[in-house]
C-alpha cells in the first residue's frame, strides 16, 4: 500500500453540466493538485440524459466531457492527477469507452486505467421493486409511485462515496459514475488518500462539508457572492476553488495563486447554506453531517480554514431520483416602451388572457411577470419601484397543461398582439415561444439493501 | 414621548447577506450576519412568523427556520415559493436563486 500523504488537493473543475470549460484546464495546469473532481448532474439531467439514450444507446451521458478529457488527459497523466465525474449519467460505460478511445488516439495506452460505477440505474427494476412493496413514495407529496408509474422515464438511486473509493483502490485513473452525490465526488479521494473507515462519522461529514463546499465551482470562490460584489478582483479570470485536506479532517479551501475571486469566510459561508434544508442533519448515503458544527477562520488572503465538523451514522436508505412526464408548457414574451409602459404591459396580460377564456382553453397554471417591474421580487418589488416612469417592462407570460394543444394555440396569440393589441411593444425577433414537454423531479427513498452498486476497473 | 419614536427602521441589507437555492417547490434562504454582533438582532427580529408576513402573496406554504449560530447564519425554508419548482414552474425565477435579495428588503424595527 502506497505511504499515506500528509495532504491532499482537490479540485473543483465544474459545478454543473453547462459550466466553464476553461475551468478544469485550469485547475490542473495553475498548480499542483492531486484530484480534479467535476459534478454533471442536477435534479432532472438525468431524465434528459435518458431521453438522449432511448434515442441512441450510444449516448445518455454529458457529451462536453470527452473532449474536455481530449485536452487534459495529457496533462493529468504526467502530473498523475486523478479524475473523479459523475460525467458518466445514465449510461456510464459508453462514457467511459468514448474516454477510453480519446485516451488511445492521444497514445496512452497503458498509461491509464478507467473506472466506472454503476448500479444506481432502477428504470429496469421499477416494476419488480414496486411489487415488492417498495413504494417509493414521494418526499414531498407523499403520493405513491405506482400513480405515475407509466409516466417515469428515469430512475436512479444516489449513491455515495464508497464505489469511487473502490475503483480508485483498484488504481483507476479516471472514474466516470452514473448519480453518485456531488458530495460522495470529493469525500472519495480523502476516504482514499487517507484510509478512514466506514464508520468515521466526524471525518466523513468533514469530507461532505468539503465536498458541498466546492461541488458548485466558483460558487464558493467569489461567483455570484453578495459581499461586497463589486470589489471581488480579476472575476474574468475567476479561480475555482481547491480543498486542501489533512488526515484528522480539518481542511482549507483556497485557489490557484495568480487567479480572480476570492476565498473568504463570507463567501464560503453563503456556499455553505446554500441548498441547506435541515443544517443539524445533512443526509447523504455516506454519513449525516451536522453543519452546525462546522467552524470557519480566515487563514491568510484566499484561503479558509474548515475545522470542528461532527458526524452522525448514516441512514438505512438511499435518495431515489426520478423523472416523470407531467404534462407540456410554454414562456411568451413582448417588450413594452416608455410611456406608461408597465399599464400597457398590463393592459395585454388582460386581452391575452380574455382571448384564451374565449378560446376555451384550459390551462393547469397561467403566470404573468412584468420583468423589469415584479418579475423577480413581486409585490415587494412593486410596493417600493416607481412603476409608472419605466422605461420599458417586457411582458412575459407562461402557461403549463397536460393537452399539447391548448398550450400550442397560445403560442400562436402573442404575436398578434403586436398589431392588435397595445402600442410602442417591440422584442418579437424570437419568434413564436415552442411548447416544451416537463419532465418533472419525483425525489424518494429506497432501502439501501435494494441497490448494489457496480465498480468496473480498465485498462486503456 | 410615544414609543414609535424610540425605534428606529434599519433594512436587512445593513446587517446581512443572503444566498439562496431550492429544494422542489421549496425555496432556502441562507441569512447570514455582515458582522458576529448583528447575529443576535437575526435571531429575535428575523422571526419565521415575520418572515411569512414579508413574503405573503409570494409563497402558498409555511415557513422554517433553523439557527446555526456557528456561521452567524439564519436558514429559512420557504415552502411552496416555487409554482411546483424545478421544470414545472413558469417563474423566472424557477429556482428561488434571488429570494435571497428579496428578504434583504425586510425591514426591521429597533430600539434607537
Amino acid at each position: 500500500m502506497k505511504p499515506r500523504s500528509a495532504t491532499v488537493r482537490i479540485a473543483a473543475g465544474q459545478g454543473f453540466w453547462g459550466d466553464w470549460l476553461e475551468a478544469p484546464y485550469r485547475q490542473v495546469t495553475g498548480g499542483p493538485v492531486d484530484y480534479l473532481m467535476m459534478d454533471y448532474l442536477a435534479e432532472v439531467t438525468m431524465s434528459i440524459l435518458q431521453k438522449q439514450k432511448s434515442r441512441d444507446p450510444s449516448l445518455g451521458y454529458a457529451k462536453d466531457f470527452i473532449p474536455l478529457m481530449e485536452r487534459i488527459l495529457p496533462i493529468v497523466a504526467e502530473r498523475r492527477i486523478k479524475i473523479t465525474a459523475n460525467a458518466g449519467g445514465v449510461n456510464p460505460r459508453g462514457c467511459a469507452q468514448a474516454v477510453a478511445e480519446v485516451a488511445r488516439r492521444l497514445r496512452l495506452s497503458g498509461k491509464l486505467r478507467i473506472g466506472v460505477v454503476t448500479g444506481d440505474d432502477l428504470l429496469g427494476r421499477l416494476d419488480g421493486l414496486l411489487a415488492r412493496g417498495h413504494e417509493l413514495r414521494n418526499l414531498d407529496t407523499n403520493q405513491r409511485l405506482a400513480d405515475v408509474r407509466d409516466r417515469v422515464v428515469s430512475a436512479n438511486a444516489y449513491l455515495g462515496a464508497w464505489p469511487v473509493v473502490d475503483a480508485l483502490r483498484r488504481g483507476a485513473d479516471v472514474v466516470v459514475t452514473g448519480r453518485v452525490t456531488d458530495t460522495g465526488l470529493t469525500l472519495a479521494p480523502m476516504i482514499h488518500a487517507f484510509g478512514w473507515r466506514p464508520d468515521a462519522w466526524d471525518l466523513l461529514a468533514a469530507g461532505t462539508v468539503a465536498g458541498h463546499t466546492i461541488e458548485c465551482g466558483a460558487q464558493c470562490s467569489g461567483g455570484n457572492c453578495l459581499v461586497d460584489w463589486e470589489r471581488i478582483p480579476d472575476l474574468a479570470n475567476v479561480g475555482y476553488p481547491i480543498v486542501e485536506a489533512a488526515p484528522d479532517g480539518t481542511f482549507e479551501i483556497t485557489k490557484h495563486p495568480g487567479t480572480g475571486g476570492r476565498i473568504s469566510v463570507a463567501g464560503v459561508t453563503e456556499q455553505l447554506v446554500y441548498e441547506m434544508g435541515n443544517p443539524g442533519e445533512y443526509i447523504t448515503p455516506d454519513c449525516i453531517a451536522d453543519f452546525t458544527t462546522i467552524r470557519l477562520e480566515q487563514h491568510g488572503k484566499d484561503r479558509v480554514r474548515v475545522s470542528g465538523v461532527r458526524g452522525r451514522p448514516a441512514t438505512d436508505k438511499l435518495k431515489v431520483s426520478i423523472g416523470y412526464f407531467y404534462g407540456y408548457k410554454a414562456v411568451g414574451t413582448l417588450v413594452y416602451a416608455w410611456p406608461d409602459a408597465y399599464q400597457k404591459a398590463q393592459a395585454a396580460d388582460r386581452i391575452l388572457r380574455q382571448r384564451l377564456a374565449d378560446l376555451g382553453l384550459k390551462f393547469e397554471s397561467v403566470l404573468t411577470e412584468f420583468v423589469g417591474a415584479d418579475a423577480t421580487h413581486g409585490p415587494l418589488a412593486r410596493a417600493s419601484a416607481p412603476l409608472d416612469q419605466l422605461p420599458e417592462v417586457q411582458l412575459r407570460i407562461g402557461v403549463r397543461s397536460p393537452d399539447r394543444a391548448a398550450v400550442d394555440r397560445f403560442t400562436r396569440e402573442i404575436a398578434p398582439l403586436i398589431l392588435n393589441g397595445p402600442p410602442s411593444v417591440t422584442g418579437f425577433a424570437g419568434g413564436r415561444p415552442k411548447p416544451e414537454e416537463i419532465v418533472a423531479y419525483w425525489p424518494a427513498l429506497l432501502d439501501k439493501g435494494m441497490v448494489e452498486p457496480c465498480v468496473e476497473v480498465v485498462d486503456v | 414621548m410615544k414609543k414609535a419614536d424610540r425605534k428606529r427602521s434599519v433594512p436587512l441589507l445593513e446587517l446581512a447577506h443572503a444566498r439562496s437555492g431550492d429544494k422542489g417547490d421549496t425555496a432556502n434562504v441562507g441569512l447570514i450576519a455582515l458582522k458576529p454582533e448583528y447575529y443576535p438582532i437575526l435571531v429575535k427580529h428575523v422571526t419565521a412568523a415575520r418572515v411569512a408576513r414579508h413574503f405573503k402573496g409570494m409563497i402558498s406554504g409555511p415557513v422554517e427556520r433553523y439557527e446555526l449560530p456557528n456561521l452567524h447564519a439564519l436558514n429559512f425554508l420557504l415552502h411552496g415559493a416555487l409554482d411546483g419548482g424545478g421544470t414545472i414552474s413558469l417563474k423566472t425565477d424557477a429556482q428561488g436563486k434571488v429570494f435571497s435579495t428579496a428578504l434583504l428588503r425586510l425591514e426591521l424595527e429597533l430600539p434607537k
